[in-house]
């Protein structure tokens, strides 16, 4: 019964909490060009607004792998605020990933394409740094249960600095922020138009979005698992990073996706494999 | 020998615990069960004469069929009857066996000799010499006080084989009769048509693979494993093409490495144990001299393709497609990591068996990357192969019972999924006479049901939550438990691994062309496997938890006293991914409902629908589409020969430490 009301309150809220970040994002994305910026609330206007457009698809079933892209990325979610295996929601992660670049292909449009592989890229950069913190954790606290990891009585970034350093590094990789911004800019006047979503419209679309708001609480989340020792510390570093990639966003151009996969595993093998090295011979 | 019913036989579990006990010797019901095997071995063996013979092509394929059948209700029936047994020894004499098999041998090698000679391939020819004077030298001093207390055995791993051989193997033979029948009347014309030969080899290869997995004793496992080297040969020079030659040629002399260093390794246990019986070896554990198991861990490496013996395999693609299915899925490469894995115990926290599952790694990170600069789907399928097969001897040379817990589980998922894909491209490659797989867009309109099932062994080789990715998990966590350090090999070759995946996926999806329907010659034979082997993969991803805690974990369990499994939570969670997965083409319900359809973003006007476009000049320009394949960056010539140099140390440091 107690699982139940979480599951149901993490379906119901993630979302609002993932769009009152993506409004506060763009506030302070605004500030910082010395803009005023849309209201807060911006980003669900505009989903609501999407949901009311006519859905104009370039093959009739590329909608299809959206559905099921936004809704492994709820299970994913559910999974981690369950506590649940750490692994088994990474896994479900990627699967949910998988969905949405295949949906990309489906789509046969060479912008689409373009952007496809090029999501396919940051998956492979980011995802050695993401397992390695993994296993780190798994190090430090003997469980892949988020459950046991939670209840660590020490932050987990004091054993793990180099890891919690490398995930800070790949988070703008995963919300698909400058200078990672490769696969879908937010802006679609260039070269790769509006990327892996430039043929998808309307509700599905609105879809997408809704489905990064709930991939922004997971990985917020998994940046919270490195100081969950102390809560208010944990949410504060939580908002902390959060604001780093906002301003890494504003400062940096895009590179390109050669700099994203070499930088990445650069700091994956010396940061993260550095950080667990070093932690198994201490440990032994 | 009494008349038991059936049923009796399934019932009668506790019966054979009390004679077991009582040791009174063989009990009917392991009658029955040496019978079984005797029979798995002989039925293939005795119908692969027939079909050599035969030139009727009905009668052929009556006699594939007929045999397909018994070997896989056979081998389903050691299934259920062996079902929460212990290991059951059998004492096989057979008055002049082992004289047949001397004979047998030498006359093989005698032939190997000859192609050596023939083909100017002297380095072949010294092999088989070296082999043969160590084997009849061995026979000649030691075979007269050789005592051999049991020659068959059979227990949860070998069941286990036993099933991937006879299920996944007998389908592939099936498929054959029709694939073969294309091939050479309508596709191959060129080709002499020499079907007989082809069946022959192919059942004499799983009655050779039943013999490798059932034999407790070496010497019958040598015997059979240099019957695969033979066959895999004579299989890859099918064609009889310069390349195929050529290829087949370095396939022999590679797997001949792996023969000379069976037999040393055989002299070698007998010199310092004094047996040459499998369970007894296994049961000295740490005890014995490690320099020949790791001459056996040598041949493993040979046999399962591992860098810098990985050339054969990918060479060996120039054989019609169902036998690098045979060779890729259900028999020979497994025999080298069936291998590994028996011995795994003994490798456990030894110097030479980290060795060992580092070259391992290597190969599974290395081959992982090279795959991802092929375009050629076999080559992709056989460098996949080659790495899945590191990631075994990796858990094989780890040796903990978490990781021959993995490495069991990755071999049964690998088994299936890479028979049902090896199958899937032949045919395709007979359909769009390619297999590059840049000219496979469209084939979800033109192929739908191969495509879908092309897809599904592609998921059920890297995607949650089908099998291979379980499998994964399972070796990553053994290796987090043994050094973590090690995982970053699948850390970073698992990226690679899903990366030409998904790329390959997303190209069948695409949907360009004609639609036009190619699958309508597709015959009979060949759609019972394909849905067999996709049936497979998703069934045993379902019952996955029920093959690990009564065929897995028990066996782990006999040797190392303890097991692992995936927690309960775990399994639901999978199994309702799994349950969500299968809804997918229920949306299909929805098919082009609500939807407008409009035509593709091109960058300019559209000259034809999604296909062209007026660019720059109003010049009207074709819209073409090609993955990355990243070659700049990826050298597949570079990679492999630091690949092997980077093993070849690896191998030489194995020695070292293990003569130490």
């Amino acid at each position: 019964m107690n699982l139940l009301i979480i599951i149901i309150s993490y379906i119901v809220c993630a979302p609002f909490i993932g769009g009152l970040l993506a409004g506060i994002d763009r506030k302070i994305t605004a500030r910082m060009q010395a803009r005023v910026g849309p209201p807060v609330l911006q980003p669900f206007f505009d989903v609501m607004k999407l949901l009311l457009k006519e859905n104009l698809v370039v093959r009739r079933s590329q909608n299809f792998y959206i559905w099921f892209y936004l809704f492994f990325i709820i299970f994913t979610g559910v999974l981690f605020f369950t506590g649940e295996d750490l692994l088994l929601s990474i896994f479900a992660l990627t699967l949910a990933e998988i969905f949405f670049v295949l949906g990309a292909y489906k789509t046969s449009s060479p912008y689409s394409f373009l952007g496809a592989q090029r999501e396919l890229f940051q998956i492979m950069a980011y995802e050695p740094m993401i397992l390695l913190s993994i296993i780190g954790m798994y190090m430090v606290t003997g469980s892949f249960y988020i459950f046991d990891i939670v209840r660590f009585h020490k932050p987990l970034v004091f054993f793990l600095p180099g890891l919690c350093a490398g995930v800070v590094y790949i988070l703008a990789i995963k919300f698909r922020k400058s200078p990672f911004d490769l696969s879908m800019s937010h802006h679609a006047h260039q070269e790769l138009v509006r990327g892996i979503t430039t043929e998808f419209s309307g509700r599905t679309l609105a879809m997408i979005e809704v489905a990064h708001w709930y991939e922004y609480t997971v990985i917020l989340g998994f940046v919270y698992l490195f100081f969950a020792a102390n809560p208010g510390v944990g949410i504060l570093s939580v908002l902390v990073v959060f604001f780093l990639q906002i301003l890494i966003d504003n400062v940096f151009a895009r590179v390109k996706w050669q700099l994203t996969i070499q930088s990445s595993w650069l700091v994956a093998l010396t940061a993260g494999l550095g950080n667990l090295i070093v932690l198994y011979f201490v440990r032994k | 020998m009494p008349r038991i019913p059936l049923m009796n036989i399934l019932w009668a579990r506790a019966f054979c615990r009390k004679c077991n006990t009582a040791g009174r010797g063989l009990c009917t019901y392991r009658k029955i069960f040496m019978n079984c095997i005797v029979f798995l071995i002989a039925i293939p063996c005795v119908a692969a004469f027939f079909l050599l013979f035969l030139r009727c092509s009905i009668l052929r394929g009556a006699i594939v069929f007929f045999t397909s059948f018994l070997v896989c209700c056979a081998s389903i029936f050691l299934l259920v009857t062996q079902f929460n047994r212990e290991i059951s020894y059998f004492d096989f004499v057979l008055p002049g066996i082992s004289s047949a098999m001397t004979v047998i041998k030498v006359a093989l090698a005698a032939y190997i000799f000859f192609i050596g000679i023939k083909h100017k391939n002297f380095v072949i020819s010294g092999l088989i010499a070296l082999q043969v004077i160590l084997f009849l030298s061995f026979e000649y001093t030691h075979g007269h006080a050789l005592v051999v207390a049991h020659n068959l055995f059979i227990d949860k791993f070998s069941v286990i084989m036993v099933m991937i051989v006879g299920i996944i193997g007998s389908l592939i033979a099936v498929f054959s009769l029709g694939y073969m029948r294309d091939f050479h009347e309508q596709y191959h014309k060129e080709i002499k048509d020499n079907r007989g030969l082809f069946f022959f080899l192919i059942f004499v290869f799983l009655s050779a693979m039943f013999g490798i997995v059932c034999s407790n004793n070496l010497l019958w496992v040598y015997f059979f494993w240099e019957i695969t080297t033979v066959c895999s040969f004579l299989l890859i020079r099918y064609k009889q093409t310069d390349e195929s030659v050529r290829n087949a040629l370095f396939a022999l002399k590679m797997n001949l490495f792996g023969g000379v260093a069976f037999i040393a390794a055989i002299w070698l246990l007998y010199q310092s144990t004094g047996t040459i019986e499998l369970d007894k070896l296994i049961l000295h554990g740490g005890g014995i001299a490690l320099l020949p198991v790791v001459l056996l861990g040598f041949a493993g490496l040979t046999k399962s393709a591992q860098m810098p013996f990985s050339s054969w395999l990918t060479g060996a693609m120039v054989a019609p497609t169902p036998v690098s299915a045979l060779l890729h899925s259900s028999t020979m490469v497994n025999a080298g990591v069936y291998l590994i894995l028996r011995f795994a115990g003994v490798f456990q926290v030894r110097l030479a068996g980290f060795m060992l599952g580092i070259i391992g790694g290597v190969t599974f990170l290395i081959a992982s990357f090279i795959a991802i600069t092929q375009s050629d789907a076999k080559k992709v399928l056989a460098y996949s192969t080659i790495a899945n097969l590191g990631l075994v001897v990796l858990c094989g040379g780890i040796g903990t019972y978490e990781a021959v817990w993995a490495g069991i589980l990755l071999i049964i998922f690998h088994a299936i999924a890479k028979g049902l894909l090896f199958l899937c491209v032949g045919i395709i490659e007979h359909k769009i006479h390619s297999r590059d797989i840049e000219d496979m867009s469209g084939l979800i309109i033109t192929m739908p049901k191969i495509s879908i099932m092309l897809q599904l062994g592609m998921a059920g080789m890297f995607l949650a939550p089908f099998g291979m990715l379980i499998s994964k998990w399972a070796v990553l966590k053994a290796l987090v438990d043994f050094n973590p350090v090690l995982a970053v090999f699948i850390v970073f070759g698992g990226t690679a691994t899903l990366f030409f995946w998904v790329k390959w996926m997303g190209r069948l999806l695409i949907v360009s062309g004609e639609p036009r329907d190619l699958e309508k010659n597709i015959s009979l034979t060949e759609w019972i496997p394909l849905s067999g082997l996709a049936l497979l993969t998703l069934g045993i991803c379902a019952l996955f938890p029920v093959v690990s805690s009564t065929m897995i974990e028990p066996y782990v369990r006999e040797i190392y006293g303890v097991s692992i499994a995936m927690s309960r939570g775990n399994i639901v969670i999978m199994s309702i991914m799994l349950g969500l997965v299968m809804l997918f083409p229920l949306s299909f319900i929805n098919y082009g409902k609500n939807v407008k359809v409009v035509d593709a973003y091109l960058g300019g006007a559209n000259a034809t629908p999604g296909t062209s476009f007026f660019g720059p000049g109003g010049k009207m320009t074709a819209m073409e589409t090609r993955n990355y394949y990243l070659t700049d960056y990826l050298n597949e010539k570079r990679l492999l020969e630091f690949g092997a140099v980077l093993c070849l140390v690896l191998i030489a440091f194995m020695f070292i430490v293990s003569y130490w």
